[in-house]
């Protein structure tokens, strides 16, 4: 178990260190949506829906359920929502004379 | 180890390595404006893989649930960015954020109660009958504590979201609000959580006690949140929006600790990192330390009034009207537009664009001022501009014209205030000193857009108005922006 959580740990630290560098340098015309895609991609918390709305055997339907299926459509909102509205407004930054 | 693990899991992990891989790609390219669009496509489809390699890992069980689920938030998401308006962007940003963080509190709520309700199932006891003992035996100390804090991280997104949504959208006033012994009750407001969630994790434990620990905790965090953003004028929201955008990362990431998927510590974490990245950026534009802009209640006080009384301590302030001022675009051969918040409440993007159009056929170079923090969120004005089809290249940033005022025949300032008031630049006493401002009292005549003289966000008069060299237009910025494209063409 402590191997997972050093593990664990070890992704985290290097996925944000690679968050750090991948923003640097954005020019301001870009500070929109970046920062509604990246909003978009943190409704990844859908996964974490998944897994606690799943029902199986061992985890029959309860509360767990109830939350879950509350999170996985409030995660979709976020991302639909999210993807939707950036590419609404990438489609106004097309090259014009 | 891999011989042990059965197909459907292996699957997964590949689904997930490689949407990772497509995450931060898809982040590298938004940040260029070539690759912006298709970035925004690579997260997209990122999201898909990683969705589906999910299901794939969890193989066998009933879908239903989770169908419904994904199936009602899409099409919601879907609408709702699909009605939004251009001007509405920044609200519409922040309520998403706040569903996500709602998404990840509720996660740490489900999978609190899936651990205690498989024991209650393995055991075939009812759920208050079952001897719980804290979370550190239910599922580990490390994935408990974590399991609280995304609870507590996604709760003051959450609020903290809403709060911003309705400043935002004007159904609340957009002036600090400062709650008395305010920094004392946040205080507690974030200790108390925290030690309640290391009293559920590693405390006696049993029940009723952890399922009120994890209440209490969720309600504190949601005060909280509402706590840490009422004191925060409308003019910092763009700071607020990213910040909090970076929180729902963070309450994404403990929820990817709390249920081990390495793919939702990556993507959290990503999104954490950059939206603090982005937080900075604009807070250097206002020279102002984060701190300041969390804490400060910046504004409150000289808003008191200054908003509401017309010619506050306004000396020598010289007006004209839209013939005059059509006479000077007439002859000038360079313009320089400064476009702020004003420009996105009056919609007058279209009409700004009619107008440079008219100019720029008359022979005058035409170009844009964009003060980074110009708007209500991080390239609020680049958004409205590309709307009405001006070409980005025209969109200057504040370092690269801010020496070219001086060589300018006409500065024409619409909806903005703060961000040219050159008290940042020589006034000690003001507020807004050391905030970088744009120099548009060095162009040889200034036309200010403006219904009247009252303050901006900050409520610091604005001596901008005061120069010889300055004119007011009392108008509405898009009548105005119409009245002088007739009087040009007249002229």
């Amino acid at each position: 178990m402590t191997g997972i959580i050093i593990l664990e740990l070890y992704v985290f630290v290097l996925a944000c260190f690679a968050g750090f560098q991948l923003i640097s340098k954005v020019p301001p015309t870009l500070h929109t949506p970046l920062m509604s895609g990246s909003n978009a991609i943190s409704g990844i918390t859908v996964l974490g829906a998944l897994w606690v709305t799943k029902v199986t055997p061992e985890a029959p339907f309860g509360t767990s359920t109830v939350f879950g299926m509350l999170a996985c459509a409030l995660a979709m909102i976020n991302v639909v929502g999210g993807f939707v509205v950036t590419e609404k407004m990438m489609g106004m930054f097309k090259k014009k004379t | 180890m891999i011989g042990d693990q059965p197909w459907n899991h292996l699957a997964a992990d590949f689904g997930f390595i490689l949407s990772v891989i497509l995450f931060m790609v898809a982040i590298m390219r938004l940040g260029k404006v070539k690759t912006a669009r298709s970035g925004n496509g690579m997260a997209a489809v990122a999201m898909l893989l990683a969705v589906v390699s999910q299901l794939v890992h969890e193989g066998q069980m009933d879908f239903i649930y989770i169908i419904i689920g994904l199936g009602v938030g899409s099409l919601v998401g879907l609408v709702m960015a699909l009605k939004v308006k251009m001007t509405q962007m920044p609200e519409m940003v922040a309520l998403l954020n706040g569903f996500g963080g709602l998404a990840s509190m509720f996660v740490g709520i489900a999978s609190y109660f899936q651990y205690v309700e498989a024991q209650a199932t393995s055991e075939k006891k009812g759920l208050f009958d079952i001897v719980v003992t804290n979370l550190d035996k239910m599922m580990g100390g490390f994935n408990g504590i974590n399991l609280m804090l995304a609870i507590l991280v996604g709760a003051v997104t959450f609020t903290g979201s809403i709060v911003a949504f309705l400043k935002l959208s004007e159904k609340m006033s957009g002036k600090p609000i400062l709650v008395p012994l305010r920094h004392v009750i946040n205080g507690m407001l974030l200790l108390v959580p925290l030690a309640l969630s290391v009293l559920a994790v590693w405390g006696p434990g049993s029940m009723a006690l952890n399922l009120t620990f994890v209440i209490i905790v969720s309600l504190m965090a949601l005060l909280l949140g509402i706590m840490l953003v009422i004191p925060i004028g409308g003019g910092d929201m763009p700071v607020v929006i990213s910040l909090l955008n970076s929180y729902s990362g963070v309450a994404a990431a403990l929820t990817g600790f709390t249920i081990n998927s390495p793919v939702l510590i990556v993507s959290g974490s990503l999104v954490g990192a950059s939206g603090i990245i982005l937080t900075q950026i604009m807070c250097k534009a206002m020279n102002r330390s984060l701190m300041n802009v969390m804490f400060g209640g910046f504004g409150a006080e000289p808003a008191a009034g200054a908003g509401d009384k017309k010619d506050d301590g306004y000396k020598n302030v010289k007006s004209c009207d839209v013939e005059e001022a059509a006479m000077v675009l007439a002859d000038a051969q360079s313009c320089i537009i400064i476009p702020g918040y004003g420009m996105a409440v009056a919609q007058a993007q279209h009409a700004v664009r009619e107008l440079a159009d008219a100019m720029s056929k008359r022979g005058c170079q035409m170009r844009y001022a964009i003060h980074p923090v110009a708007g209500r969120m991080p390239g609020h004005m680049n958004v409205l501009l590309a709307e009405a089809n001006v070409p980005y290249d025209q969109l200057l940033e504040m370092d690269a014209i801010n020496n070219d005022f001086k060589n300018t025949d006409v500065a024409i300032v619409i909806g903005a205030n703060d961000v040219v008031n050159p008290a940042a630049k020589d006034n000690k006493a003001s507020p807004l000193y050391g905030m970088p401002v744009l120099n548009v009292e060095e162009a040889r005549s200034v036309f200010v857009i403006k219904r009247s003289l009252g303050a901006g966000f900050a409520g610091v008069k604005n001596e901008l108005f005061e120069k010889d060299n300055v004119r007011m237009v009392y108008a509405d910025g898009r009548k105005a922006c119409e009245d002088l494209l007739k009087a040009l063409k007249e002229a």
